[in-house]
């Protein structure tokens, strides 16, 4: 394989692993907390949505605003039934990844015409930074992206900080892993669990964001294609730890970008390998006892 | 009575669960430089109130006077703000989170940072200072039971609290870590603060505290220096006076039959190769009832589960009847399905040895002998068994495992959580259950419970069983390790 | 047994309820979306249950992948199995049924059929075997593993349809068609209904039997009910019955898969589930887990499927919004359910022994 095509590969891998480490990243943070919300996936279309309404009306940075607000509503409605009613959280995720889907499918056929004429919302562009995208090979992967991508150089890092080196990081680990005890130092667990599930909203809601404003530039029904449940994969294999999550997510855009780079090669491989590949891994991981212990132990119960 | 100041004062307090009435305008005092006990039976609303005071329930009535002034708590974390401490019967630890970590967890601020560091050294200064010394990098999970009652007393000191509350501290720990427990306590109320110290044990609290309040049905029926009341009338005031623990036991047989249950040099290893048993060889006959009694984790628990059939042995033989009837400590748990009916519930002792089709209308019959049997209030035997109250429920656990004549019963701390009348109801039916020839093992956590009922005692200590006289001073000793 | 019909009832009312709930949302949002709403109605009514053709064609054909999957999902997760996954073992199966079928084409109809069938419920009992093995042997939480294992399917399929089992002109990412004896055979005259619906039927007849009226079925009750007091006061080997409800679970599933291939498509392709697995679970929700109930529930869903169709024909509202009804119905469920059990907490208990 050539320098370019796989710069090229390197480079498509990272677009692909934009929104999945935003996805991933909001969900890591609800799973520290105790709750698997598969209703990402109604958040992520819901910020896809939201991209679009909003960046339609304004500007693109207006896109993102609106993208974080739709998924935060959508996780709203989850925390409410989860947190609050105490309802199950794999249920109430199945609901919500439904109601997003067929909600904004209905509001885009309903506002933009049954014809889901093409609708194109501004974008932005990849910003290349002077000498770092220089770098062969990983140059252009790393340092030629849009900002969304640069932004994920920080959250990583931070979000790694605020877990083990504060005291609101130390409460939302307490709360996954002993609600009761977190209860007992005078945090509320529920209180803890509806932000850092409006958060995971935001997050989902970016991603859904990402993928209307960075990449596609128009909203497609149905375009979050799983991502939300991509996601849940994503933290597994990163075993609930922001770096480990981050590199998963790449590992998860680079099957991605192994198909495209397959198909331009004529490489003769069946496609879907590359796609399955992660989630074999995730599997497998899933079956060794350091995954299973870095779980948080209170994940999926319901609140006392 | 000594003048000092009032640190902790609750008045009139009322606190209801649905129509369960669990304080009913229950006063406390607790005096600045005291230890004062609050005893009570289970369910006398001692927990509750203290759970109060420290802000993890709301009143439905009543005031809280904290140094002298009213206060009213939104959370735990209010209370813990002034001053207040508690120490959960059960743990409130996260066992993955460090020593130092759960001690920091709590510090307020969403971007106040947390530093390894300087939580390592809050924990090393405050070792230094009260002589609760604890590891601070070592796992929650890795300490043993008495370090981790000294977190727990760590995490409270470090905000500050001047008012500890302590619920059944001692429940979980070995006699001379208990004798250390209480020492460091009166010093602490000694220097600068003051204790609250929930337990049913009277003799300790005599032992221990300044001043004593007990707590019956939800009201404080008895307060007062702990050097001015006895025994007799702290007893008297828990139970109310109207029932008698020395009940004449006439069902005792002299000559016990054949043996029902024997082990022979059994052993009892768990997943991580800790060995819960070891080489233990006993029997149990026909028609006595063998005590158990153990410091909690000496292997008593296994033993019973052993004997009930339940937990099968890595090495050694166990005999054990096909029909042995067992009454787990945690009901709602390990013995009812508190959704299903009791009709189900009675089904339940045979579902896993029940082939092809399930006969209900035979199940609705037994169920209605049982119930009818043994007592059991309860509006059906359709209802639900969480409708039922905690005495009732474990009635017609009783009645299910005494059903279909069994050769042997198994009881583990049976009268847990009882209110007085319940528990004698229990006790009257293992001694009728013995007078039928029944093999009868019980073991509780209350000793004088387990002697007035025993034929014989099994001490168990550190995973071995031996035979002890019916005697409080010999079990107490055999409990500790040491020879008889 | 009075119990049990009085039991039924009150939880029928509270599914109604619930389905009510939903159906007043979903007029306001389709009042407030501007469409009329009497228009989306009588369309809805029209495509669902108006005509003979709506609802044996439209109705019953759609209801019964719905009831099949239903049922497996009220098997595992009645036996206290989350089993996510009925949609990756649903594919699974369709994919063994499709293989055996073209493999036995010239075979008789009586032969090659329950060949057919059995094909697709061995390989959804595999498929779930695998979640079922992570989850036995490493513990390994089945809500995940089984979301992973729909993807793998769906890759799977996805590559079947265009490698190996790909029609021969390799035109289309689909397979040959099914040879007639290889179908199942359709049962109203002149109605696209076939076969599987009444198996469908007598399937949920024989759980409903199962689980009421059999010690194994008790077992999958207590197991899922109350797992510690069925380990210690029923002695019954929990882990044992929950693989076994897990792989029963991805069986039946599987079956799904290989009516739909031998009653509907005949063929297999990439999209042959819109998503059956996951509208299952609305589906078992609703019926509280009971097989009778899943029949009711698959049929009323069944309904909106092919009445969102009409709807989208005749009155302009998006199909899409059949999910967002769906949606609404487990909220509704979910959110009538906590206000039982809140009642039911605050039922009264006698003091002085409620451990506080």
């Amino acid at each position: 394989m050539s320098g370019g095509a796989t710069a090229a590969f390197l480079e498509s891998g990272m677009r692909f692993a934009t929104p999945l480490a935003y996805a991933a990243l909001g969900e890591l943070v609800v799973e520290r907390a105790g709750v698997i919300n598969i209703g990402l996936e109604g958040a992520i279309i819901g910020g896809a949505f939201g991209a679009l309404v909003f960046a339609g009306a304004g500007s693109v940075a207006l896109g993102f605003v609106g993208a974080a607000a739709a998924g935060t509503l959508v996780a709203t409605l989850f925390a409410f039934f989860v947190v609050t009613l105490r309802t199950d959280q794999i249920i109430t995720g199945t609901a919500l990844s439904m109601l997003g889907l067929g909600l904004t499918g209905t509001l885009y056929r309903t506002i933009y015409g049954s014809s889901g004429a093409s609708l194109h919302t501004p974008t932005i562009s990849p910003v290349a930074v002077p000498v770092l995208s220089a770098i062969p090979i990983v140059g252009p992967a790393l340092f030629d992206q849009p900002v969304v991508t640069y932004a994920l150089y920080a959250i990583v890092p931070l979000l790694a900080c605020w877990f083990y080196r504060s005291s609101a990081g130390l409460a939302l680990r307490a709360v996954g892993e002993h609600p009761e005890a977190a209860l007992g130092a005078g945090i509320s667990p529920a209180r803890v669990q509806w932000a850092a599930i409006l958060f995971g909203g935001a997050m989902g809601g970016i991603a859904g964001g990402t993928l209307v404003l960075a990449q596609v530039g128009t909203f497609a029904e149905g375009m979050s294609a799983g991502r939300g449940f991509i996601a849940i994969a994503i933290v597994v294999l990163g075993r609930w730890s922001p770096l480990g999550v981050a590199v998963a997510a790449v590992v998860f855009g680079a099957a991605s970008a192994l198909q495209t780079l397959a198909q331009a090669t004529g490489w003769s491989m069946p496609y879907q390998l590359p796609l399955a590949f992660p989630y074999l891994l995730t599997l497998v991981l899933l079956a060794t006892a350091r995954a299973r212990t870095a779980a948080p132990s209170a994940l999926g119960k319901r609140l006392p | 009575m000594t003048g000092a100041a009032l640190a902790l004062s609750v008045r009139g307090l009322t606190k209801r669960f649905g129509t369960t009435v669990a304080l009913d305008n229950a006063n406390f005092d607790l005096r600045a430089g005291t230890v004062h006990a609050l005893l009570g039976e289970n369910g006398a609303g001692k927990t509750t109130m203290m759970r109060v005071a420290f802000g993890m329930l709301r009143p439905d009535a009543g005031s809280l006077e904290v140094n002298g002034t009213v206060r009213r708590w939104r959370s735990s974390a209010d209370a813990i703000a002034a001053g207040i401490g508690m120490v959960h019967q059960h743990f409130l630890l996260v066992p993955a989170m460090t020593v130092a970590e759960n001690v920091s967890l709590g510090d307020r601020g969403f971007f106040r940072g947390f530093d390894p560091r300087a939580a390592a050294d809050r924990v090393r200064r405050i070792g230094a200072a009260t002589g609760l010394v604890l590891d601070p990098a070592a796992r929650a999970a890795d300490l043993p039971v008495g370090a981790q009652q000294r977190l727990e007393i760590v995490k409270a000191l470090a905000r500050d609290a001047k008012i500890l509350i302590l619920d059944e501290p001692t429940a979980v720990l070995s006699p001379s870590e208990s004798g250390e427990l209480y020492a460091w306590l009166r010093s602490f109320a000694a220097r600068e603060g003051a204790v609250v110290l929930i337990t049913h044990k009277v003799r300790e609290a005599l032992a221990v505290a300044d001043e004593v309040t007990v707590l019956r049905r939800g009201r404080a029926v008895l307060s007062g220096s702990s050097k001015t009341l006895d025994e007799a009338a702290i007893i008297a005031a828990m139970l109310g006076g109207a029932i008698s623990t020395d009940k004449q036991d006439s069902t005792a047989k002299k000559v016990p039959g054949a043996p029902l249950i024997s082990l022979q040099h059994v052993s009892v290893t768990d997943e991580r190769g800790v060995r819960l048993l070891r080489d233990v060889s006993m029997e149990v006959r026909a028609g006595e009832i063998v005590g158990i009694a153990g410091v909690e984790g000496s292997g008593q628990r296994e033993l019973l589960r052993v004997l009930a059939g339940r937990l099968a042995p890595d090495a050694g033989e166990a005999r054990i009847p096909a029909r042995v009837g067992f009454v787990p400590e945690d009901r709602l748990r390990d013995a009812l399905i508190p959704t299903m009916s009791l009709v189900e519930n009675l089904a339940l002792k045979e579902a896993g040895s029940q082939h092809g089709t399930m006969r209900w209308e035979d199940y609705s019959t037994r169920a209605e002998t049982a119930v009818r049997e043994h007592d059991v209030r309860t509006s059906g035997v359709e209802s639900p068994a969480r409708a039922l109250s905690g005495g009732n429920q474990q009635k017609f656990v009783l009645g299910r495992e005494l059903e279909g004549s069994p050769a042997a019963l198994i009881a583990e701390n049976p009268t847990r959580g009882l209110d007085i009348r319940a528990a004698v109801h229990i006790l009257d039916e293992l001694r009728s259950a013995r007078a039928s020839g029944v093999a009868v093992v019980v073991y509780s956590s209350d000793l004088d419970e387990v002697l007035t009922l025993a034929d014989r005692m099994i001490v168990c200590f550190d995973g071995r069983a031996s035979a002890t006289p019916v005697d409080a001073a010999a079990v107490a000793r055999a409990m500790l390790g040491l020879a008889s | 047994m009075t119990f049990f019909t009085r039991a039924v009832r009150s939880q029928a009312g509270a599914s109604a309820a619930a389905a009510l709930l939903a159906i007043v949302a979903v007029t306001f949002v389709v009042m407030a979306a501007g469409y009329d709403v009497s228009r989306a109605a009588a369309a809805l009514w029209d495509g669902s249950f108006g005509s003979a053709y709506s609802f044996f064609s439209g109705t019953l054909q759609r209801a019964t992948p719905l009831i099949i999957v239903g049922l497996a999902v009220a098997v595992a997760f009645k036996a206290g199995v989350l089993n996510i996954g009925a949609e990756g073992q649903l594919l699974s199966g369709a994919a063994a049924t499709i293989t055996a079928g073209l493999a036995m084409s010239g075979w008789p109809a009586w032969l090659s059929i329950p060949l057919e069938l059995l094909a697709g419920m061995v390989a959804g009992a595999v498929w779930a075997g695998i979640a079922a093995v992570l989850k036995r042997r490493f513990g390994v939480l089945e809500v995940i593993s089984t979301l992973m294992l729909n993807f793998v399917a769906l890759f799977g399929v996805s590559y079947l349809v265009h490698g190996p089992l790909q029609e021969p002109t390799h035109t289309y990412p689909e397979t040959l068609r099914l040879a007639a004896s290889a179908r199942l055979p359709l049962v109203v005259p002149g109605q696209q209904l076939h076969l599987g619906f009444v198996l469908a039927i007598a399937l949920g007849v024989a759980a409903h039997w199962y689980i009421r009226s059999t010690a194994g079925g008790f077992r999958l009750r207590v197991a899922g009910e109350g797992p510690l007091a069925a380990a210690s006061a029923g002695r019954v080997k929990v882990d044992q019955v929950l693989f076994g409800a897990f792989l029963a679970s991805g069986a039946i599933a599987g079956l799904g898969g290989a009516v739909q291939v031998t009653g509907v498509t005949y063929k297999l392709y990439e999209l042959i589930s819109p998503g059956y697995g996951y509208t299952a679970i609305a589906v078992a929700l609703l019926a509280r887990l009971s097989p009778f109930g899943v029949i009711i529930a698959g049929v009323f869903f069944g309904g909106l499927e092919a009445g969102g169709a009409g709807m989208q024909r005749d009155a302009g509202v998006p199909a899409g919004f059949v999910y967002v009804i769906e949606a609404l119905v487990i909220l509704g469920v979910l959110a009538v359910d906590r206000a039982r059990t809140l009642a039911a907490e605050r039922a009264p208990r006698v003091m002085g022994e409620t451990e506080v």
